[in-house]
């Protein structure tokens, strides 16, 4: 039963815009000139192509980011069992902790949390 | 407390009995009903959002706001609704044609998603999944591809700019929001959202604990962000990326967007009403009884409202009044003083639960 209410959820998402598309091509209107299809940077041509090489610092907190998330992911099936093992989960996931405590410190002695 | 589930219920029932549809017809009828629900509800609440931000950021700028179509402009939200709907769909010529169309299609997803997990009332949620919390911050991310695959197939240098922001962003302040979820799931025990709101019977969870509320607080700051809205607003920093990553949507296609960014408001104060306040839960003081029914009597529904609409206000103040943030300043915030922080505060949280 959930599995088909989740369905019909993403199926309502893709009917909303599926929807509001296709009334918008009926009744709005159409037309084309070569300057209309130009972005919309400040007035003047542009040139080239915008798929740049982007600053490198973006990359370093995608990277830090895929790190400290595999942890949170972690955390959540022995954040439901904390109450049932008591201090035991305390002990558990301390080790856990503090290794990431130190991954996090080092990246931040290195400087990786600095936009450069 | 009044239950919701009665009605669906008896819907159930009227089906499968009274008129004795089979089990495939029963379902798809009750499907589509809840369907039509979703997309009233997402409707309303996003009209209703979006004539209060006019109304309060008119306001906080002494202003009068929308006034001139309908009494006090209260169908400027329906006139400009029209107008997106008959404008033009529209691609620049060197965009990538297939992301530029499917990025909204994630957007709304994730917003829609998101927006069904909210317990209205009593047995009144769509999705009350055993890892509820889990589902939602993994849909929620979807909205973060949205944006992204925007801003790079435009084609447009200011929406390439923007949708690195917008990303970078994003998943920082995800890890947050997360650590915040945890630790909420550290003191009920379970990652169902019905679960969480049950376990708040005796009191909401930002008075459970001595520290709750600080994650409560770091909770609005990081939802904020992750919603995209100021001062967090830089991927769509109109003064200096003229629009951001929907700069080349037109009509429609930037009706999405705006849409979905009203109902992310409103999907992150509901969960935060929801997972801290207590949702549909009314205060309940301990060894007041006589108090406790009297608040009982005032339905969840309205319980439910008053705490998300005080959150959304709260947020759309802190729009309206701060000064938006550089990029430096934005992941300063989030790995040098939210994350360190949210981590030490599940680490007491896990303590107060093990040992107190």
């Amino acid at each position: 039963m959930y599995f088909t209410l989740f369905i019909t959820v993403l199926i309502t998402a893709v009917v909303l815009v599926v929807a509001a598309y296709v009334i918008a091509k009926l009744i709005g209107p159409r037309s084309y000139n070569p300057v209309k299809g130009e972005p919309f940077e400040c007035g003047i041509p542009t040139h080239g192509s915008s798929w740049l090489p982007m600053h490198v610092g973006y990359y370093l907190f995608a990277i830090l980011f895929l790190m400290f998330d595999i942890e949170t992911v972690f955390l959540y099936p022995w954040a439901v069992v904390v109450k049932q093992f008591g201090s035991l989960a305390l002990i558990s996931i301390g080790f856990f902790l503090v290794v990431l405590v130190l991954g996090l410190a080092y990246a931040w002695r290195k400087g990786a949390l600095e936009w450069k | 407390m009044y239950d919701f589930s009665i009605v669906t219920r008896w819907i159930d029932s009227l089906l499968r009995h009274t008129l004795n549809l089979g089990d495939f017809w029963s379902i798809l009828i009750e499907c589509i009903l809840v369907g039509i629900c979703i997309l009233t509800a997402y409707a309303l609440i996003a009209i209703v959002l979006i004539f209060m931000e006019r109304k309060v950021c008119a306001y906080f700028q002494c202003r009068l706001g929308p006034m001139r179509v309908g009494p006090w402009g209260i169908f400027q939200v329906f006139a400009d609704v029209l107008k997106m709907l008959i404008k033009e769909i529209f691609a620049v010529d060197k965009a990538d044609k297939m992301l530029y169309y499917i990025a909204p299609f994630l957007v709304i997803i994730a917003s829609v998603g998101t927006f069904s997990f909210l317990p209205w009332n009593k047995g009144a949620v769509v999705l009350d999944f055993n890892v509820g919390v889990f589902l939602l911050t993994a849909i929620s991310s979807i909205g973060i591809l949205g944006v992204f695959l925007a801003g790079w197939g435009s084609n447009n240098k200011y929406s390439v700019v923007s949708a690195m922001r917008g990303a970078v962003q994003m998943i920082s302040y995800e890890m947050s929001l997360c650590l915040c979820l945890i630790s909420a799931v550290v003191l009920t025990g379970t990652m169902q959202i019905g679960g969480i709101v049950e376990a708040q019977h005796g009191a909401w969870l930002i008075f459970q604990t001595p520290v709750t509320w600080l994650a409560f607080l770091v909770f609005l700051v990081a939802g904020n962000a992750e919603a995209n809205r100021g001062p967090f607003d830089l991927a769509e920093a109109e003064s200096e990326l003229t629009a951001g990553y929907h700069t080349e949507y037109s009509g429609m296609g930037f009706g999405f967007y705006y849409l979905a960014e009203y109902l992310n408001l409103f999907v992150i104060s509901g969960i935060a009403a929801t997972v801290f306040l207590g949702g549909w839960m009314p205060l309940h003081v301990a060894g007041l009884d006589g108090f406790n029914a009297v608040m009982d009597f005032i339905p969840g529904i309205i319980w439910f409202f008053v705490k998300t609409f005080a959150i959304v206000w709260i947020l759309m103040w802190i729009r309206w009044t701060f000064p938006r943030l550089r990029i430096d300043q934005i992941l300063k915030l989030e790995w040098k003083y939210l994350m360190p922080l949210m981590l030490v505060i599940l680490t007491l949280t896990t303590v107060w639960v093990a040992l107190v």
